[in-house]
């Protein structure tokens, strides 16, 4: 039933980019996202399409598990594209009936796929590639000046990785809920929407009562074993930059300086 | 009138490398008013199998009829065979959801369209049955005992008025006592109402004490099927897989290697008792 459902879509398997320190694998995306509106022409976005497809070349994760995050935005990428495509303004390329094409929406239309495609894809090789776990470490160690500002790092990372863990413990109550009702002939699927969202208390009042005593026995436990936050505390495997990880930071500094140089340059005009 | 599984695979995870045989050609019968236990190591299979009963898990191939109605006939009504077969699950707190415990227990048959007067009836009479005190009636569910919980939970199966009653390791985590007073409640309710009664446990004594007949289950398969006694005599066969007989069986086997003529195929501490005494000729 709800065991379909991935979060956190961790793909086992051995590669350099899986190896890779989680900073260097969060900074590399988010200056790839960044460098995605940097482009104002294709070269631009071809450069950022070899870059990533070397890049999971190497993570030696099937391309179909890339694709697949692209499914849970299949809508939101249909929409963008038929808005820009019918309600740009512009130069008229192709009229049927009362709705016309314009080749300024086609050329927005086209960008905005790409560029929502190559950020999703982008995003997915991190998180394929990394642990959960590793991710908040990363984070962590990687925020780390932001305590200069008061923010409690140690904490918010300590936080998303506990909710991380929950989840498929949490999904697995849930089935075991939503089974012992429907047991008692509970119906979570049938009726407007106003039954439906009443048909959920019998599921939400178990879920968040056991929740609740797991957070409860977790934080016994935490402090049973002595945890009182991020002061002072090592760690078992610290983050320390590899060779590997100098030489990923150059290629994604040489991939940002050609991609933005050539990304940017003013092509003549096609047609 | 019966449950009949004829050749049932269920198979997790469908089509992925990870795919996990729960059920390999599970063939059952069961015919009214008896009293089964369903006994396995935690992963044989045990509880995929109950889910069956009721259509919560659909088989991967195979099928099963109720009463002669395949219930995977696409105009069958499930809704109604979930009130016909009641399942109650291994822990109450996955159920319990309402502000007082009689009001809980009326969410299923309530379920089942019936008016408030049939439905308040049902639900008292269901809580009588399972020996809840009356002044537990209007507290919350969340404050009974564990033991009281799950009497709760099994009144809130057996509003619905079920034909079979199946229970999920009904005394998981429960004291000793409370085990025995679950299961007595059990026995009692399944010798007034002739209900089926199916109960699911990975302990040997539990069930050995109760029930007219024992499945075993090992690895999504039934090893064995018969009345306690036969299932008992294959006491090696059932530690392999990680089951063992009452402890009763292996003193009586152990006397009767030291040379005192018991019958070993007693299961219960009384039979023990008496088959001892009778060999040592104390019988009056």
């Amino acid at each position: 039933m709800l065991r379909d459902i991935t979060l956190g879509q961790y793909y086992q398997t051995e590669s350099v980019i899986h190896r890779l320190d989680p900073r260097v694998k969060l900074a590399g995306t988010l200056l790839f996202i960044i460098s995605l509106f940097f482009f104002k022409n294709f070269i631009g976005y071809l450069i950022a399409a070899v870059f990533l497809m070397l890049v999971i070349r190497l993570s030696h994760v099937p391309f179909r598990f890339m694709v697949r995050g692209m499914r849970a935005v299949l809508f939101l990428l249909l929409l963008t594209v038929v808005f820009n495509l019918f309600l740009t303004p512009g130069e008229p390329l192709v009229i049927l009936w009362k709705v016309t094409i314009t080749k300024e929406g086609l050329k927005t239309a086209i960008n905005m796929a790409v560029r929502l495609s190559l950020l999703v894809v982008g995003s997915s090789v991190m998180t394929l590639t990394t642990t959960p776990n590793n991710l908040t470490d990363g984070m962590e160690k990687g925020l780390r000046p932001l305590k200069v500002f008061r923010v409690p790092v140690h904490e918010v990372a300590m936080m998303m990785s506990i909710a991380l863990r929950f989840i498929p413990i949490l999904m697995e109550e849930t089935d075991k809920i939503m089974k012992a009702q429907i047991a008692r002939g509970a119906d979570f699927e049938s009726g407007n929407i106003i039954r439906r969202a009443k048909a959920l208390v019998p599921l939400l009042v178990p879920l968040f009562i056991s929740a609740f005593r797991r957070a409860n026995d977790l934080a016994m436990a935490m402090e049973a074993r002595c945890y009182r936050g991020g002061e002072g505390r090592t760690k078992m495997k610290p983050l320390i930059y590899q060779k590997r990880d100098r030489i990923a930071y150059l290629c994604i500094l040489i991939y940002l300086t050609v991609g933005i140089w050539l990304g940017r340059l003013q092509l003549p005009a096609i047609g | 009138m019966s449950i009949i599984l004829d050749h049932v695979n269920y198979i997790y995870g469908g089509d992925t490398p990870l795919a996990v045989r729960a059920l390999d050609d599970i063939c059952l019968q069961i015919p009214d008013g008896q009293f089964i236990g369903i006994i396995g190591h935690t992963g044989s299979g045990k509880s995929t199998l109950v889910q069956h009963l009721n259509g919560l898990l659909k088989a991967s191939s195979g099928s099963i009829y109720f009463n002669g109605e395949d219930i995977y006939d696409r105009d069958y009504d499930r809704k109604k065979l979930r009130s016909k077969v009641g399942l109650v699950f291994q822990y109450p707190e996955h159920q319990l959801f309402e502000t007082d415990v009689f009001t809980d227990v009326c969410f299923g048959p309530k379920n089942l369209g019936l008016d408030k007067k049939e439905v308040e009836l049902r639900a008292y009479d269901a809580l009588r049955k399972v020996g809840l005190p009356d002044e537990l009636f209007y507290q919350s569910p969340f404050d009974l005992s564990g033991g009281q919980k799950r009497r709760a939970a099994i009144a809130g199966v057996l509003a619905m008025k079920p034909e079979v009653l199946v229970l999920d390791e009904p005394t998981a985590g429960l004291d000793p006592k409370g085990r025995e007073e679950i299961l007595q409640q059990i026995r009692e309710l399944q010798k007034k109402t002739g209900m089926t009664v199916i109960l699911v446990s990975h302990s040997m004594e539990d069930v050995a004490e109760y029930v007219d007949r024992i499945i075993v289950m090992n690895r999504g398969r039934v090893m064995y099927d018969d009345v306690p006694k036969e299932v008992f005599r294959h006491g090696k066969e059932l530690e392999e897989v990680g089951l063992a007989p009452p402890q009763v069986t292996y003193i009586l086997q152990e006397l009767r290697r030291r040379g005192l003529q018991v019958d070993t195929d007693a299961t219960t501490v009384e039979e023990a008792a008496d088959v001892v005494m009778r060999a040592l000729q104390y019988v009056t």
